[in-house]
């Protein structure tokens, strides 16, 4: 495997006596879409304004492309970032703030020219470089900050959550633009997000991090899939836990004891995060049925629906199970045909021990 | 209803009639102790051709475009460091404490620096002290150096202020993308925070040009025959020379000259908040 472009080990940052980021050791893959996600004050911004050199690190130790930044200032460091508030310059035209970082590198005149132009068509902004930064929109001025950065060929592109000051609308199509710039030069992105869903369609992986930790680094699929703990799998997505009580481990299986649900033999690849101390088992909401009349499934237990949240293509209802009284969430497709139930209704809900995760 | 409003009257009484007064008064003319009320440009006629008027008229605009250079290069450096350097909680103190030395009276201040500039003043008697002259240095009082250092002692607050507000609005970020673009601390001083500093920098200039030009109380006392301002001599003619008239057309064509540069400096500020076309 090729050398990790950005290596970070045993990376602490305090500020007086709050700890922002403790003992963070990541290596992020030359040419993919990294993403930092977190709740807000978990580090993650932090942690990549470190990584642009804004911030220094009480301990530990940074290289990018195998140098070490130790000392080195944000000016000279292979590095360029997306701010949260684009800080476009006001004084300057679309073009001017493009060819800021040619200037500062003192290129010669025609090559600015030509790469300021080429960087604009590239994020879709033909017509616009004359324009004065004031006179854009949002999207605009996040496309400006993009071509401004991008322009420079880094080798890692920063984006601290480039995308939370426009609408959903907007948002959704710079997703996939973003995705599509990143497969087009081919540079390293690591952004910065709270947004878990954002997270999930553009990164190749993905940091969660909490409290100034790292608590998992996985592919989307597998964040979703096994997170390694109950507090991972409840931020990414929703999730369903029931408390359970470890009974014994045998070779590559552990036996469970699951409140409403029973006693379960499962595989230890169900439990990500290991087994020691585990008390819950999570499942997905959408990992359950509501079966219909004469539908069957591989487990079945008797519910009442306790509250429906009709969203039109899908309806979440609340329901709680008759063993032992535990709430869960079940969401359904409402594919055609498909009866919706009220508050109050009785409903047989099917699952699989497959679907299980035994968390901590 | 509009024309009768406490606001207005003010004004009008306030502003309006005294700059009137000032305005009639250059056309008519003195003749010994009556007004001669007849419409004449005489007064502009020598206000504008005759020599001393000429070379007072220049100098005043020299030594208040030195003191303006010399507050605002002061003050720049404060302002900066006070936006900058100084924790957002103790700002406040820096700038109340830059007001201080409004508690003593202008005349006071002025007076006081006779005291340090004197011959036999501070500076003096410090470098004599220390065996640095021989002879006390006589170039530092009754000139227009005295002159240039004591207004902008008195003014560099006035510009601080403006300077500091522009800075403070200033987005700290602009100079976090600068610095992550390539440029080291010089050039995203010169390509950012200055430019994005003009508006303060060209409002500080404006509040110390206008007064200092005007300014008749600190040449009177420091100047010496030689930094002898425009204003002095206004205040001959209405006072010892009873040439009311000729006084207040030098007093508008003076007013006239600061307009027009003041309105330079207004187009500039317009084309900085402006920013590119």
């Amino acid at each position: 495997m090729t050398q990790p472009i950005i290596q970070l080990s045993g990376v602490d940052k305090f500020y007086g006596d709050f700890q922002a980021l403790s003992q963070i050791d990541l290596d992020i893959r030359t040419g993919e879409f990294f993403s930092l996600l977190g709740p807000s004050g978990c580090g993650k911004t932090t942690l990549l304004r470190s990584i642009a050199g804004f911030e220094t690190p009480s301990a530990g130790s940074l290289h990018i492309d195998g140098k070490s930044m130790d000392g080195v200032p944000a000016n000279k460091r292979p590095t360029n970032m997306v701010f949260q508030s684009y800080a476009i310059f006001p004084h300057m035209s679309v073009a001017e703030n493009v060819a800021y970082g040619l200037k500062a590198r003192r290129l010669p005149k025609a090559e600015i020219q030509e790469r300021v132009s080429e960087a604009i068509s590239m994020v879709g902004l033909q017509g616009f470089d004359s324009r004065a930064s004031h006179a854009l929109s949002g999207g605009q001025r996040q496309r400006v900050a993009l071509a401004r950065a991008l322009v420079l060929k880094p080798r890692v592109l920063l984006l601290d959550e480039p995308l939370s000051a426009l609408d959903k609308k907007m948002r959704e199509q710079m997703q996939s633009e973003l995705r599509r710039l990143q497969r087009a030069v081919g540079i390293t992105f690591v952004l910065v997000t709270h947004d878990q869903e954002e997270a999930l369609t553009m990164s190749d992986r993905i940091a969660v991090m909490f409290d100034g930790k790292i608590a998992q680094v996985a592919t989307p699929q597998m964040l979703y899939g096994k997170p390694s703990s109950r507090r991972v799998g409840n931020f990414i997505g929703m999730m369903n836990f029931l408390e359970a009580e470890l009974l014994g481990t045998s070779g590559q299986t552990v036996e469970v004891d699951v409140q409403s649900l029973g006693r379960l033999t499962l595989p230890l690849s169900q439990a990500p995060g290991g087994v020691d101390g585990c008390q819950s088992v999570g499942i997905r909401p959408e990992m359950l049925t509501i079966l219909a009349e004469g539908q069957t499934a591989e487990r079945e237990i008797e519910a009442v629906v306790s509250e429906v949240f009709y969203y039109g293509d899908m309806t979440y209802y609340d329901v709680t199970l008759l063993q032992k009284d535990a709430p869960v969430t079940v969401t359904m497709r409402n594919t055609a045909g498909r009866k919706v139930l009220a508050a109050g209704d009785t409903a047989r809900v099917g699952w699989s021990p497959v679907s299980l995760l035994l968390l901590r | 209803m509009v024309l009768i409003s406490p606001t207005l009257v003010f004004t009008l009484l306030m502003l309006a009639v005294p700059l009137i007064m000032v305005l009639a008064l250059s056309f008519w003319t003195q003749s010994y102790l009556t007004l001669d009320r007849s419409f004449s440009l005489e007064n502009y006629k020598t206000a504008w051709t005759e020599p001393m008027y000429q070379y007072l008229m220049a100098r005043s605009l020299k030594i208040s475009i030195f003191v303006t250079a010399l507050t605002v290069l002061l003050a720049y450096p404060v302002a900066y460091f006070i936006s900058f350097h100084v924790t957002p909680k103790r700002k406040a103190m820096w700038i109340f404490l830059i007001t201080i030395p409004f508690w003593t009276s202008y005349l006071m201040r002025i007076f006081l620096w006779k005291v340090i500039l004197g011959y036999n003043g501070v500076v003096n008697g410090s470098l004599m002290g220390l065996g640095l002259i021989e002879q006390p240095l006589s170039f530092i009082l009754y000139n227009q150096n005295a002159v240039v250092l004591t207004l902008a002692h008195s003014w560099v607050p006035f510009a601080i202020l403006p300077i500091f507000v522009a800075l403070e609005r200033v987005d700290r970020s602009l100079i976090e993308a600068a610095e992550d673009l390539g440029d080291n601390r010089l050039r995203r001083f010169l390509r950012v925070t200055l430019p994005l500093s003009m508006p303060g920098v060209i409002a500080a200039t404006i509040i110390v040009f206008i007064p200092t030009i005007g300014d008749y109380v600190t040449p009177r006392l420091v100047g010496g025959p030689n930094g002898l301002m425009i204003s002095n001599i206004i205040e001959l003619q209405f006072k010892k020379a009873n040439n009311a008239p000729l006084g207040a057309a030098l007093a508008v064509s003076a007013m006239a000259i600061v307009t027009c540069v003041t309105l330079v400096f207004v187009w500039m500020n317009r084309k900085f908040m402006r920013g590119p076309k």
